[in-house]
């Protein structure tokens, strides 16, 4: 144990005097929360709209100023024709072209039905696929009106369907952004570090120095993990902090729970970066090499992509990754306020993660080689 | 009860095809200065590192410190000290933090770390630098303070790869009288170098060819045995018959 603490010395010594790391375990992760979560936003605005009014009436008026009214769309103007808006999206001067026909208003009443035409931009899949939903949307609300002013009898037919948002009722995107980007902050700042740290000393070369020193294999492990499992706790704490003084994001479940699996979850983060750099010489092939790994991590993790929605194999990989089980946990735990017995598998797994990822660097550290 | 610090038998070790030590047999008595020589290339670091116990032998038998380099390394590197050719203390660590750390992790008390760190920095006449990072200090001074902190723990033997490359004629004569302090105080020093007159202070040689021991007795002998007025010529004769490339 006395060996032990030399070694903790050292290494905050030269972590606290290292000027170039310094900012990158603290400063970087403030500012990429206090940015992030406002452009990982997904809730479409501003949609421009072409607009190609055949009928010029009431009706089509009405129609056209609801549209504009619902806060969503913005009508960049009027098109004669077809080819006309076709331009405009061309030049990427409007996302969705909507073409009303002659007779719209005389049809709608004469029939009860007249077919409006819609077209969008899907290079934008996002815009193209909600827009064109929110419209239809406003079309079926408007149908709904007008058929209430024609047949007043039959206003009441059909089934209404109101919806409640639990959890996150405004549906505020950053409520639940903030939570998976801290742990993707977390994620990068530890397991860069860890990573690169043991490499750095191989290529310096002070690795050799201690190899040959008595210093037991678990003895410079820990040595190495604890500096860097107490800056994740330091670095979760602050980005935590910033959520609720910011995005005033209040944790509704239990605070030890949540720092129970964060505790956990570092030890298995921090076991993968250590086994990355038992098997790089170098610090720049660790640094691809981890790369690789956080990447897939963090986009498979169900952060932007709810792992519900992916193919089998995404299915998968998500569940091979020990963010995915942490990104889950904090939502769950921040915005539902779940319970231990609601974690108690995604912990286990978590802590399977940790001995597995752990127990292969030990082994693969070699002392002699 | 064992007088020989070093016994080595039919050591080798091959990196697939290539056999790097080729079956040297040789033994070091304790307290001795010995020099390990050879041209770059010739399988030294190699021979080295096994010694030490950071690298497994292919065949062969060889003790350090009375215990077997396959089974017992951990107990090899209890008694053991080691500088490697690449610089080896923390850089970005003080003088005395440097000392601290490794004086630590070979299990000196604090008492101990205090009065040996002192003595230390006093030899050295560090005192204005104790407080430096260790990055900052010249060459010469930074090799020798490696050396006073391979040995702080006072280990049984003390094993110096090319410890003088690269410093000044007067730094390596005061590294040297380090040493021979060392070997006084009853530590056994097996050291490389490319330096002839560096040879000529050790009790007894070596020279590698090929990753084979081709001569090994005191420079007067070797002197004498290959009609030779100085270490330089014996090198030359022997070195000249190896077939593998200098790196």
């Amino acid at each position: 144990m006395r060996t032990l603490r030399f070694l903790l010395e050292k290494e905050f010594k030269q972590i606290f005097r290292d000027k170039g790391l310094l900012p990158v375990i603290f400063i970087m992760p403030v500012i990429q929360l206090l940015i992030m979560p406002l452009a990982a936003n997904f809730d479409v605005k501003n949609i421009n709209l072409a607009v190609i009014d055949h009928d010029h009436s009431s009706y089509s008026q009405q129609l056209l100023s609801k549209i504009g009214s619902s806060g969503y769309f913005h009508i960049t103007g009027n098109a004669a024709s077809f080819p006309e808006a076709m331009k405009q999206i061309e030049s990427e001067e409007a996302d969705i072209i909507i073409e009303i026909p002659a007779n719209f208003e005389e049809q709608l009443i004469k029939e009860g039905a007249e077919p409006i035409y819609l077209a969008a931009d899907a290079i934008n899949g996002t815009k193209a696929g909600l827009g064109s939903s929110y419209l239809n949307t406003i079309l079926a609300d408007f149908n709904s009106e007008i058929r209430m002013k024609l047949l007043p009898q039959q206003a009441n037919t059909g089934i209404d369907i109101r919806s409640s948002d639990w959890f996150n009722p405004y549906l505020n995107y950053r409520i639940y952004m903030v939570p998976g980007i801290l742990v993707i902050l977390v994620t990068m700042v530890c397991g860069f570090i860890a990573a690169l740290n043991i490499v750095k000393e191989k290529e310096v070369g002070t690795i050799e120095q201690i190899n040959v020193t008595p210093v037991k294999k678990w003895e410079f492990i820990m040595g190495k993990m604890i500096p860097f499992w107490i800056i994740g706790m330091i670095d979760f704490t602050i980005g935590l902090l910033i959520a609720r003084l910011v995005y005033g994001i209040i944790p509704v479940g239990n605070l030890f729970l949540l720092y129970g699996f964060l505790s956990v979850y570092l030890v298995a983060l921090l076991g993968f970066g250590l086994l990355i750099s038992t098997y790089s010489d170098t610090q720049l092939q660790a640094m691809f090499v981890a790369f690789f790994f956080i990447i897939i991590f963090i986009l498979m993790s169900g952060l932007f992509i709810s792992v519900d929605n992916m193919p089998v194999w995404g299915k998968v990989i998500a569940r091979l990754s020990p963010v995915t089980y942490f990104i889950d946990v904090m939502r769950m735990i921040i915005l539902k306020g779940s319970g231990f017995s609601d974690i108690k598998i995604p912990l286990l797994i978590e802590i399977a993660f940790a001995v597995i990822l752990n127990g292969w660097a030990i082994f693969n550290y070699r002392k002699t080689a | 009860m064992n007088e020989k610090a070093i016994t080595c038998k039919g050591l080798t070790k091959r990196f697939g095809d290539f056999i790097a030590v080729d079956n040297i047999s040789f033994e070091v008595n304790t307290g001795e200065i010995f020099g390990f020589l050879g041209a770059n290339g010739a399988g030294k670091t190699t021979a080295m590192r096994m010694l030490c116990g950071l690298s497994f032998p292919s065949s062969g038998e060889a003790t350090v410190a009375g215990y077997d380099v396959f089974t017992k390394q951990e107990s090899i590197k209890k008694n053991i000290g080691y500088m490697s050719q690449k610089f080896s203390l923390y850089e970005n660590l003080t003088v005395k933090e440097n000392i601290r750390f490794y004086g630590g992790i070979y299990g000196l008390t604090n008492a101990e770390l205090k009065e040996k760190g002192e003595g230390l920095i006093n030899k050295l006449g560090l005192h204005s630098e104790s407080k430096k990072l260790v990055g900052e200090l010249p060459l010469g001074w930074k090799q020798k303070l490696a050396f006073s902190v391979a040995i702080i723990h006072q280990p049984k033997i003390v094993f110096l790869d090319e410890p003088t490359g690269g410093v000044d004629p007067v730094t390596r004569r005061q590294f040297w009288d380090l040493i021979y302090d060392a070997a006084d105080s009853g530590i056994t020093i097996f050291v490389t170098t490319h330096y002839m007159d560096e040879a000529e202070y050790c009790n007894r040689i070596s020279i590698m060819v090929d990753g084979r021991i081709d001569a090994l007795d005191t420079p007067a002998n070797l002197k004498q045995q290959y009609k030779a007025e100085t270490m330089d010529e014996v090198f030359y004769a022997l070195a000249r018959g190896a077939k593998r490339s200098a790196d």
